[in-house]
């Protein structure tokens, strides 16, 4: 049954980019058990505002794990203790009367703090800018029934396009690599008939921008997989890796 | 059921409301509507105009600069699609990144006239279930271009490696929605606007990297700028630095969604909002149809007063889920209290309401009545759970196709249900209740998608276009793409051809100043107020309003009241509202701010709107207008118009404008999904 808790926050608070930042504790009361993550930080944010203060600046928007904005670091995994989730799903029940909260945004030197615990993730973009798209123009396709693909590679592609571009896989890892993100698009393209033209300039592009914008390297510790909320899997990397490989013996 | 003498005192004591129905200004010749039909048999307009539009040839398109608002499925598709074409394109979202548009949460489908399955389909039967979803109030010309160039669309996006669901033969899968008999949707688990923004979102990376199309993120547009009454220009607020900002293009295309937070709980994302629809308005526009909002059946409940968004279940769960309430009054009673659960109702004590009343449809009758008979069920007090909300069964589902089955259909879905309602749906039924989903209504465009302000294209959601009274569920995504891959890019052509001679707009000019004046007025105004209100509880309050007066069922006192209450909120906004922090400055509470302001606005003309038409037709459901077994009672004779409206003030009267709706190709009829 739903029932109230009170929570004791410590929230990451910084004004810029470039300005120091400190945690500052809160405590928020009565918070229902049905209520999500960020509706409990609504709840504070309408505490600060009542006492005149600025609110604790985070990104949501679609509130049902799927656009990608959320992106809060709770006690020390991204997207909170909770695996196979967004911030914007995690609900309060998961929480015990009273615990202390941690809050910080994404840490990673390309994802620099825009403010509090909203982060600039304006490389990832640049990333999909690089190669991650099949070069066509609209009209003139061919009957989408034209080229049957099997449901085993449709439902793997599928799988690797559930990537919600959150930056998780680059927060949870060590070095801040990005390769979870990277090795989705390149596989879901890899896979698919439409991607073959461009295989090996894309895997090539893309990890390249990728190195360029200041992600760190990949050492297989597999967090980025563990944290990631739409479990996105590792394999994805192994077959970047195979795709990198094979493009630059081509060269 | 009204008494005629009291309510004709009511709209006489409301004085803004006096004589709404009665006016004739679109009799006067500056407010003539034309919608620029093409001439023809409706299956030959399409053609026929694009044998005849004007184009730009490719050395010209370079030198013509456009701006789109909004990187949805509309916007996106148009900006990546204009960019194609060689146009010089500059592309808006509020987010932080074109990807995050509000289009990626929509789950089930789109539909495509591709008869793949042999059931029958056509372009013109989805145009027929179209019009007739949409009661006999969309354009027809529009909707039967639409059907047309579905089939277009599934071959553009499979083209961009869209991982669409496949049978094993290989060959794309579909399934069936709400409002049809035959299986037309498309599907990519229950991501399928994931799947085809990201699509969108890859070709629209794709011409950022050529250079056809600048992107700009985290903006927000504040105003449109007109120069000799054509749309030249936008001002964009930088939300993260705050700094006010210039664009200036030959012409303007607002991809900006719709405007259901009005209702402050919906399923839309936290800001997705109303204001370019205002600003258009405020321009000149018309807005059109505004009462047709879309309540869709559903939605997880509601849980308390702190709930910031409601939560969709894809309407594809009707393909296989049972929606029941008990039969008796007293097991309704014992499940609120939690002395019973729902497996404890054996089967003959279920009401299968839908399968009821609608036998041709079932569970997969269109929205509008799927959400109606659920409020009628919990009015008459069947309703469990807090007494708004109504059973989703997949036990029969599971029965019949095994558990596995089940879940490789909609098993995100059932995972998402358990994560926010703490039930697992494979055991027990899931609890489900109407929510504002999608707006028809929306800025009036001609059937080129051109505004009323010349140059001012409005695509997508945020037009009134295509869906009438009630949208056909996987029509929103078969919309937004058909505007911005396929219709928007021929157009704007026929509109530009004109204008290959007209330089460069500079920002210097004095029509900048004074839109971007007006908007520093605006912000230093609300920012002065320093009240107690934070824009959130305001919203909240107006949201009350609006669910509780303009929701699923209307009458003309609720309307009435429904003026008057949001005038209330309108006082108070202006009055008490506080904004804390700096204007130039990355400030979540004045964006809110600004958005609200503009909800106030778009909330009064929906309200408006839903009083001067007095019949109930598709969403628009007017109590006073119903037949003897509770269906809307449409009223042909004096409401097959699109209710247009104009602009004279924030509390003036707005000016009616009709544009009258005309079926050559269809039979005007009853909608009937009984028999």
């Amino acid at each position: 049954m739903e029932t109230t808790i009170n929570v004791n926050l410590k929230i990451w608070r910084q004004r810029g980019p470039k300005e120091p930042g400190k945690f500052v504790k809160y405590r928020v009361e009565n918070v229902s058990t049905g209520s999500s993550f960020l509706e409990m930080l609504d709840m504070l944010n309408q505490q600060l505002v009542d006492k005149g203060e600025e609110p604790v600046v985070f990104d949501s928007d679609c509130r049902e794990g799927i656009c990608g904005m959320c992106s809060l670091y709770i006690n020390g995994h991204p997207h909170g203790p909770v695996q196979g989730i967004t911030t914007c799903q995690l609900h309060m029940r998961k929480f015990h009367n009273e615990e202390e909260i941690t809050i910080e945004p994404w840490r990673s030197a390309a994802f620099p703090v825009v403010r509090d615990l909203m982060v600039n993730r304006n490389a990832f973009d640049q990333i999909q800018q690089a190669g991650g798209y099949v070069s066509f123009n609209c009209g003139g396709a061919p009957d989408a029934n034209n080229l049957p693909i099997s449901k085993e590679v449709a439902d793997e592609a599928m799988d690797s396009a559930t990537c919600i571009g959150c930056g998780a896989c680059v927060a949870a890892c060590k070095n801040g690599s990005a390769m979870l993100f990277v090795s989705a698009k390149v596989s879901q393209f890899a896979l698919l008939p439409q991607g073959q033209v461009e295989r090996a300039r894309r895997a090539r592009a893309m990890v390249s921008k990728m190195d360029e914008l200041g992600f760190g390297n990949c050492t297989n510790t597999g967090a980025c997989a563990a944290e990631c909320p739409k479990n996105i899997s590792l394999s994805n990397i192994a077959r970047l890796n195979r795709e990198f490989i094979k493009a630059k013996l081509a060269d | 059921m009204a008494d005629n003498k009291k309510l004709e005192g009511m709209i006489d004591s409301t004085p803004i409301m006096k004589d709404y129905a009665d006016i004739e200004s679109s009799k006067l010749p500056e407010y003539q509507i034309d919608s620029k039909i093409p001439e023809g048999p409706v299956a030959e307009k399409w053609t026929n105009y694009k044998a005849h539009q004007k184009l730009v040839n490719p050395a010209n398109k370079r030198h013509l600069d456009i701006i789109v608002v909004g990187t949805g499925l509309a916007g996106a598709s148009a900006a990546s699609t204009l960019g194609e074409l060689g146009f010089n394109v500059m592309n808006f979202c509020i987010q932080d990144s074109p990807r995050r548009a509000h289009s990626i949460a929509a789950q089930g489908g789109i539909n495509a006239a591709k008869d793949y399955q042999n059931d029958g389909d056509s372009v013109y039967r989805l145009f027929y279930d179209t019009v007739k979803g949409g009661d006999f109030r969309s354009r027809e010309a529009n909707v039967y271009r639409l059907a047309e160039v579905s089939s277009n669309i599934i071959d553009q996006c499979v083209a961009q490696g869209v991982p669409f669901a496949r049978e094993y033969g290989g060959l794309l899968a579909n399934r069936s929605f709400g409002g049809a008999q035959v299986s037309r949707t498309f599907y990519a688990k229950g991501q399928t606007g994931q799947q085809l923004l990201l699509g969108a979102y890859s070709s629209l990376n794709r011409q950022i990297k050529k250079g056809t199309v600048k992107s700009y993120n985290r903006r927000e547009m504040l105003d449109i700028v007109l120069i000799d009454g054509r749309a030249r220009g936008v001002i964009m607020r930088n939300l993260i630095t705050g700094e006010i900002e210039r664009y200036a293009a030959h012409a303007v295309v607002l991809a900006t969604g719709g405007y259901g937070r009005a209702f402050f709980l919906s399923t839309n994302a936290m800001g997705c909002n109303g204001s370019a629809a205002v600003q258009a308005f405020k321009k000149g526009a018309y807005l059109a149809n505004l009462a047709f909002t879309q309540i869709h059946p559903t939605c997880i409940p509601v849980h308390g007063e702190d709930q910031s968004k409601l939560t969709l279940m894809s309407e594809s769960l009707r393909n296989d889920g049972r929606i029941w309430v008990p039969k008796k009054k007293e097991d309704a009673e014992a499940i609120r209290a939690g002395r019973k659960r729902p497996t404890d109702i054996p089967d003959e004590d279920r009401d299968f309401y839908l399968e009821r009343r609608y036998p041709a449809f079932g569970n997969l009758c269109p929205r509008d009545i799927a959400s109606r008979a659920a409020k009628e069920r919990c009015d008459a007090g069947f309703g469990v759970g807090t007494g708004n909300a109504v059973y989703l069964d997949f036990k029969y589902a599971i029965e019949r196709l095994g558990a596995d089955v089940v879940r490789d259909r909609y098993g995100n879905l059932f995972d998402m249900y358990q994560m926010i309602s703490d039930d697992n749906p494979y055991e027990t039924p899931m609890m489900i209740f109407p929510a504002s989903h999608y707006t028809m209504g929306g800025i009036w465009v001609d059937y080129e998608l051109m505004t009323s302000i010349k140059g001012l294209f409005a695509i997508g959601e945020c037009n009134f276009s295509d869906h009438g009274a009630n949208r056909l569920g996987a029509s929103a995504l078969m919309q937004g793409l058909a505007d911005g891959y396929f219709v928007l890019p021929y157009t704007m052509q026929n509109y530009l051809s004109d204008q290959i001679k007209v330089p460069r707009f500079s920002t210097d000019a004095p029509e900048f100043d004074a839109a971007e004046k007006g908007v520093r007025d605006r912000i230093a105004k609300l920012m002065a107020i320093k009240g107690t209100k934070s824009p959130d509880q305001l919203h909240k309050k107006l949201g009350h309003v609006m669910w509780n007066l303009v929701g699923m069922g209307r009458t003309l006192q609720s309307l009435v009241k429904a003026v008057d209450e949001i005038e209330k909120v309108r006082k108070e906004f202006y009055s008490d509202l506080r904004i804390v922090g700096e204007a130039n400055d990355l400030n979540t509470e004045l964006e809110k701010a600004l958005r609200l302001e503009d909800f106030l606005v778009i909330s009064r003309m929906m309200a408006i709107d839903a009083l001067h038409r007095n019949e109930s037709c598709g969403a628009h459901f007017r109590e006073e207008y119903q037949t003897a077994d509770g269906e809307a009672a449409r009223n042909d004779q004096d409401y097959m118009y699109v209710g247009c409206w104009k602009y004279t003030g924030d509390t003036e009267k707005p000016i009616l404008l009709k544009e009258p709706l005309k079926y050559e190709a269809i039979q005007v009829q009853t909608r009937n999904y009984k028999s």
